[in-house]
């Protein structure tokens, strides 16, 4: 049997309502997350600041917050229980800074946490700038027509 | 109503993720790649920012709002310096978000007994 015979028996074996339920799941709690970033956003656009201000201070406390809850272990079973909901709010880009700079503590300041903390964020960060420089090449040649 | 949208549209946007994992090969890592570019690329097309008018932190809090954010501040930094905007404005977007986690995840690190782990 090859691999791609198994995938497709586990695939036909696994039971779709497992996919369904880990939907919802991830909908309840990064719906949820985002309901908080909504709240501080609103709580300190009340305060005075400027738009582009009181999003920069909302995701500083929203990874304030995921990186102390991976720090006690929490956000790991958050992550067990929510999936992707975990995963894709600021929150998980948070997590995966702080969980494997704390994991790979004992291999040293430098090596440990100062390189495998970018074990996922370095991709995130990449990618992300490749984009941006691409963007950024259309838009200073071809215009962005506003 | 923003509570809402940002409730909708923010879940609904981590349920495709969850699809990606759960439907194909797609890990963590890749989930968080994968939607950073996206956004970037949706933000390049002035779509992504219609989005966030409508569903506020749902757009936002989520990975491609990141991605926007890298959109809308190389666009800026064009506008601003021309040519060399493109160079600068990705990072200088992402300046404040990411230092934040880096020095949080840094000083975690420092005072954790290393038994948390990643997703």
């Amino acid at each position: 049997m090859d691999k791609q015979t198994y995938a497709d028996m586990v695939k036909a074996a696994s039971p779709p309502t497992a996919v369904f339920g880990n939907c919802v799941r991830a909908f309840f709690v990064g719906g949820g997350i985002c309901v908080l970033g909504q709240v501080l956003h609103d709580a300190f656009l009340g305060t005075g600041l400027a738009r582009d201000d009181a999003g920069l201070v909302t995701a500083a406390v929203l990874i304030l917050l995921a990186v102390l809850l991976t720090a006690l272990g929490v956000y790991e079973k958050i992550g067990k229980f929510a999936g992707a909901g975990s995963i894709v709010p600021i929150t998980g880009f948070a997590n995966s800074v702080a969980a494997p700079a704390i994991e790979h503590k004992k291999e040293g300041l430098v090596l440990g946490v100062g390189a495998k903390m970018f074990v996922i964020a370095g991709p995130v960060l990449i990618y992300g700038i490749m984009a941006s420089v691409v963007v950024g090449l259309v838009y200073y040649f071809v215009g962005g027509g506003s | 109503m923003t509570f809402l949208w940002a409730f909708i549209i923010g879940g609904l946007i981590c349920v495709i993720g969850q699809l990606l994992i759960d439907l194909t090969k797609f890990t963590p890592a890749r989930i968080l790649v994968a939607f950073v570019v996206a956004g970037c690329i949706l933000g390049g097309l002035g779509l992504y920012d219609r989005l966030v008018d409508f569903a506020g932190a749902g757009a936002f809090v989520p990975l491609p709002g990141f991605g926007n954010l890298l959109a809308r501040g190389v666009k800026q930094a064009v506008d601003e310096r021309g040519f060399l905007g493109v160079l600068t404005g990705g990072l200088t977007a992402m300046a404040g978000g990411v230092t934040v986690a880096v020095v949080l995840g840094y000083l975690a690190a420092l005072v954790s007994s290393p038994k948390a782990k990643g997703l």
